[in-house]
């Protein structure tokens, strides 16, 4: 396909030079039509474009030298739009890109699976607690932790239980060995709630207090579908001047809704608590059947969530030991808690607790 | 605990729910009815109710049908029993209570001439059999009946003796050591000298508060007979049924506390049976009480009630009217206390006053006078929980307190984020593994030996201790998915380790990862391959990079100066030193070890276990790095590669620091791309394929100048001993 060699001008007129032009134009024009894959594109680069012997550097050296100084103008404007048809040419060709034919022998089977690169999951757990805190973050409540070994002092007495309260009992609650010896507050155990957090922030900081506090817990329970000797839990306090029941009720209220969706209704029903009076369960209307009932709520359309109340004045006086004002006449306050586990299993469907500790890479890879 | 609902409507003849509303209502105050069975039209329900511990009060038929009357405000008949004229007793009958911190309170009234036999088939709107039966109550006789009767019917205890079997009268007092008495179950018990027992001026006749005598009970030639109902103080009789393994109705109420004041009606009630059979009364009632019970219980001083305190703890309620004076008034009165109001110019007996009318007269307070039967209130926020709860929880408004101070997040919250996003990022799955382990892998985990903190009641052995480590949870993690065949595994843990003693016990937060198995893109067209070191090197040095460290390295102690942690090979195995601080280990886990735990007896496993933890707390020490954008050259940067050959004792710190020492601006790279060991190359060398490249900011580098970097490398990294490949 290689063009014949570039001719040397004699005459430089303009009628001369058109010819001469037109011809490598026309050479140029066939040789680009010619031009089949990359190769041949390549080639016509250099036969034409290429900075040695390239035709178009052959024409400057050859024609522009040979030239006469008054016809060296006409010849350069020539040159130069030769040089941009040529250019053009190999742009179009370029354009083209391959045939379609040569395309198809790169076919790959789009069907085949994607390539994931692993990426790690967040424990359900973890994920969870995280939920109910940015809930709580949004309500104006700061981050509060605590130690998992607590003394008697923290976890039960300034939480007013009473001295003989079975959940005192080491048939309950877990306890570091050889603590006999200790006068009882004194004496260590694995917290079997997130609750002493409540005390060591208020003896840290007076009121006001919004705190949230996520934790790992422990009790001496036997592990069975739905219970755990460790588990999580989520307890908040909020305490200030003028907190009232009916403020308990609409936060737990809001929370409710916003984990579990606007359409939640709640229910307070009087409970138990040694650190809360008065004290109170929380139901939400079933999330599954939306309180119609189902075999998830016992055909009840309820479903127990979380335990609340006010909190004890009794709590209040054991804080102003350290922070007088904790005045139980001057303040007021309320706290709740609630099992991490539990939600998490409701809202993932998860019906063994004992998958949340087992560290299976199969259960642990449906929360990425 | 068992209701009918007919027999709470015979003391509420004003109530118009029906027995499904009834629950609901009940159930939504506390007094928790968990099942409701319909025993056919016009027999009402029966009720399985869940009381919680501290309303022992509400745990019988009168208790609950007080509830009913709080909540509806109905009126409560009276527990009244007309009994018949005594007839004169001398000298009374002797009853004396000698063990005064333990017995407050003794009633006894001696019938005469009594007729035991069955019970009468009604008493007190009750159709006795239809109701024991559905009770399931056995039915023993009339005297044993109508003890049972006045349990089910107001949750007092009262006891029958057979008089003639009692010698002298009735001492309630310690037993002696080794005392004899045998049970109404028929056990002979020798009782220590704590128990507390009722005795006569012989010998003990019943365990009291907890069961009654063999010997002096009701048979059927009993003729004469002793009714017995009392106050025994919570813990004495908690001690005594405990010593003897024993849980009786009796005992569960004492326990909890028993209505002071309510033994004389039930001794009216039971004696009110029993002479519905036959016989007379001898002499008046015998009421021996103990005064320091009494004014523990049934006469308390009265509390001070403020309604603006009620307001202030509740707030506000879906009624614009709110709790008013006489809706507190209503509730308390209705649950037995006694209201003095402290308004001036208002009295409690104007229960109904109009909220419009208080507002004008100023604050309300009252003294209150608890009943005996409410040991659970004591103060003031009692009594408002008491007015909510009847008042109804869901009666109150859903409010919001106002704002408080800004959120203040915890120092290492973002951290800790930092550190778990990278984990995930390396495609480590996040696990929580237990708390605990075994005192074999503490002692092998601990950092200081002697410092692992044990527990005094263990779960189980292999849980005796609190971990000192994450490693034993997270190789038990990784054994358990081997074992069930999931053979890839990369898991990330980040929780609390626990070391010192049994005075103080240190917590530090610590992540631990681990991994075994290939390295995959998931997808079954690519290539595997095993992860290794370098895998979980790289995640360690991503973790670091988050935070601000002048200087970073790797390091291992040789394995003789025993600082190289138990659990990893002593040679595959790197610490990680942070500003001078070692915050981590890890490395592949000692082949040793794998063995005992039997991870690497997993068939499948030929690839070896990586695993490692940083110390958080010392981690958390360095300020997070926040990210500083650097201007990015315009001129082409150039590489330039060279193969070394290096003896095996030098290792890649040394080329990196001698790269290092070079300050070449232009120098702004160089990497390993290549290590390979070929038995081309002489004894004990390896050749590493050196990757450098050159760029300026401000230039195209020329030759002339990348000729004399070249030069300088080639020198320094042979004055530590490299030299090129040719
Ligand atoms: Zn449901």
């Amino acid at each position: 396909m290689r063009n014949e060699a570039i001719p040397n001008l004699t005459a430089f007129d303009e009628a001369a030079l058109d010819e001469a032009f037109a011809a490598l134009e026309r050479q140029a024009r066939e040789a680009a039509a010619a031009l089949g894959g990359e190769a041949d594109r390549e080639a016509f680069r250099l036969e034409w474009l290429g900075r040695k012997q390239g035709r178009l550097n052959e024409v400057s050296g050859r024609w522009l030298k040979a030239a006469p100084a008054e016809a060296k103008k006409a010849l350069g404007v020539r040159f130069n739009a030769l040089k941009a048809v040529v250019e053009g040419l190999l742009d179009a060709a370029l354009g083209a890109g391959p045939s379609d034919a040569a395309l198809q022998t790169e076919a790959i089977d789009i069907t085949l699976p994607g390539t994931r690169r692993l990426l790690g999951a967040e424990h359900p757990i973890t994920r969870t607690m995280n939920e109910i805190v940015a809930v709580f973050a949004a309500l104006g409540y700061s981050v509060g932790v605590g130690p998992e070994v607590e003394t008697d002092y923290y976890n039960f007495e300034s939480m007013n239980f009473p001295p003989g309260h079975p959940a005192r009992d080491t048939q309950d609650t877990l306890v570091i060995a050889a603590q006999e010896r200790k006068p009882l507050r004194d004496r260590l155990l694995l917290r079997t709630h997130t609750s002493p957090v409540q005390m060591r922030t208020m003896e840290q900081q007076p009121p006001p207090v919004r705190i949230v506090i996520p934790g790992k817990v422990h009790r001496n329970d036997a592990a069975d579908a739905t219970h755990s000797p460790i588990f999580h839990q989520v307890e908040g306090l909020c305490v200030d001047t003028n907190v009232t029941f009916s403020d308990l009720k609409g936060t737990l209220d809001h929370a409710m809704k916003a984990l579990f969706g606007p359409a939640v209704k709640t229910r307070f029903f009087p409970s138990f608590f040694p650190f809360t009076e008065p004290s109170a369960d929380v139901q939400i209307s079933c999330i599954f059947c939306g309180g119609k009932g189902c075999r998830k709520c016992k055909d009840s359309g309820w479903i127990e969530l979380l335990g609340c109340g006010m909190v004890d004045p009794a709590v209040f006086a054991f804080a102003a030991q350290k922070q007088p004002a904790y005045d139980p006449r001057k303040i007021s306050g309320f706290a709740f808690g609630m099992g991490v586990e539990r939600i998490a299993m409701m809202k993932y469907g998860i019906s063994e607790i004992g998958s949340f500790y087992a560290g299976d890479m199969r259960f642990l890879g449906q929360f990425a | 605990m068992k209701i009918l609902t007919q027999w709470l409507r015979a003391y509420l003849p004003g109530l118009a729910s029906g027995d499904k509303q009834l629950a609901e209502d009940l159930t939504l105050r506390g007094i928790a009815v968990d099942g409701i069975y319909p025993l056919g039209e016009g027999d009402g329900s029966l009720y399985e109710m869940d009381i919680t511990t501290n309303r022992v009060d509400a745990m019988n038929h009168y208790g609950v049908a007080r509830e009913a009357a709080a909540i509806y405000g109905l009126d409560l008949k009276p527990l009244e029993f007309a009994l018949p004229a005594a007839q004169p007793a001398a000298p009374p009958f002797s009853v004396r209570i000698e063990a005064e911190d333990a017995c407050g309170r003794f009633t006894a009234r001696v019938l005469r001439d009594v007729t035991i036999g069955e019970s009468r088939d009604w008493f007190a709107g009750a159709e006795v059999a239809t109701y024991f039966g559905l009770l399931e109550q056995k039915m023993i006789s009339n005297a044993v009946d109508a003890t049972n009767f006045a349990w089910l019917a107001m949750g007092q205890p009262a006891h029958a003796f057979d008089l003639d079997k009692i010698e002298g009268g009735i001492v309630v007092r310690r037993a002696r050591k080794g005392e004899r008495l045998k049970t109404l179950d028929g056990v002979e018990r020798v009782l220590d000298a704590e128990d507390l027992v009722v005795a006569d001026h012989k010998k003990a006749l019943a365990l009291a508060g907890v069961m009654g005598g063999w010997d002096t009970m009701i048979t059927a030639e009993t003729k004469n007979v002793l009714i017995e109902a009392a106050w025994f103080e919570p813990m004495a009789v908690r001690q005594t049924a405990r010593r003897h393994g024993l849980h009786t109705d009796a005992s569960h109420r004492f326990e909890r506390g028993a209505d002071f004041n309510a033994a004389p009606v039930a001794s009216a009630l039971v004696s009110a049976i029993l002479l519905a059979s036959g016989g007379w009364i001898e002499g008046e009632l015998v009421d021996a009480r103990v005064a320091a019970f009494e004014e523990r219980t049934a006469r308390r001083r009265p509390v001070a009630l403020a309604l603006s305190e009620v307001h202030r703890i509740l707030g506000a309620t879906e009624n614009p009217v709110g709790i008013t004076a006489a809706a507190a008034e209503s509730v308390l009165t209705a649950l037995g206390c006694k209201l003095a109001s402290q308004r001036v110019g208002a009295s409690a007996s104007q229960p109904h006053a109009a909220p419009a009318a208080e507002q004008t007269l100023g604050p309300v307070s009252w003294q209150v006078t608890l009943p005996s039967w409410r040991l659970d209130l004591e103060r003031e926020i009692d009594l408002i929980e008491e007015i909510a709860r009847v008042y109804g929880y869901n009666r109150f408004a859903n409010t919001l307190p106002a704002f408080g101070e800004g959120v203040k997040a915890l120092p290492w919250a973002e951290k800790e984020a930092a550190v778990r996003s990278v984990l995930r990022g390396a495609g480590f799955h996040e696990a929580i593994s237990s708390t605990f382990c075994s005192a074999a892998e503490g002692a092998w985990t601990a950092a200081q030996p002697g410092q692992v903190v044990a527990l005094g009641n263990p779960l189980s052995e292999e849980a005796g201790v609190l971990r000192p480590s994450l490693v034993p949870g997270m190789l038990t993690m990784i054994a358990g998915n081997l074992n069930r065949d999931v053979n890839d595994v990369r898991l990330f843990e980040l929780g609390t380790v626990f070391s010192g003693t049994a005075e103080k016990v240190d917590e530090r937060p610590v992540l631990a990862f681990g991994a075994v198995g290939s390295f995959p893109d998931e997808s079954a067209l690519h290539e595997r391959r095993a992860i290794d070191f370098y895998d979980l090197k790289g995640a360690v040095e991503q973790a670091l990079s988050r935070f601000e460290a002048r200087s970073v390295y790797f390091d291992r102690f040789p394995a003789e100066a025993g600082l190289t942690p138990e659990w990893l090979h002593p040679y595959r195995a790197a610490r990680v030193v942070a500003e001078g601080v070692t915050v981590g280990w890890f490395g592949e886990v000692h082949p040793r070890l794998a063995a005992e735990r039997k991870v690497a007896a997993a068939a499948k496993l030929k690839e070896r276990v990586l695993v490692g933890e940083l110390y958080l707390d010392r981690l958390y020490k360095l300020p997070l790095r926040s990210p500083a954008a650097r201007e990015i050259s315009r001129f082409q940067p150039v590489r330039r590669d060279f193969s070394l050959v290096l003896g095996e004792g030098i290792a890649w710190e040394t080329i990196d620091a001698a790269m290092a020492e070079l300050q070449i601006p232009e120098l702004v790279e160089w990497q390993v791309r290549e290590v390979f060991r070929e038995a081309r190359l002489g004894a004990g060398e390896y050749a590493l394929l050196l990757r450098t490249t050159f760029q300026a900011a401000d230039r195209t580098l020329r030759e002339e100048e990348l000729a004399d970097f070249q030069r300088r490398i080639v020198e320094t990294v042979g004055n530590v001993g490299a030299r090129l490949r040719t």
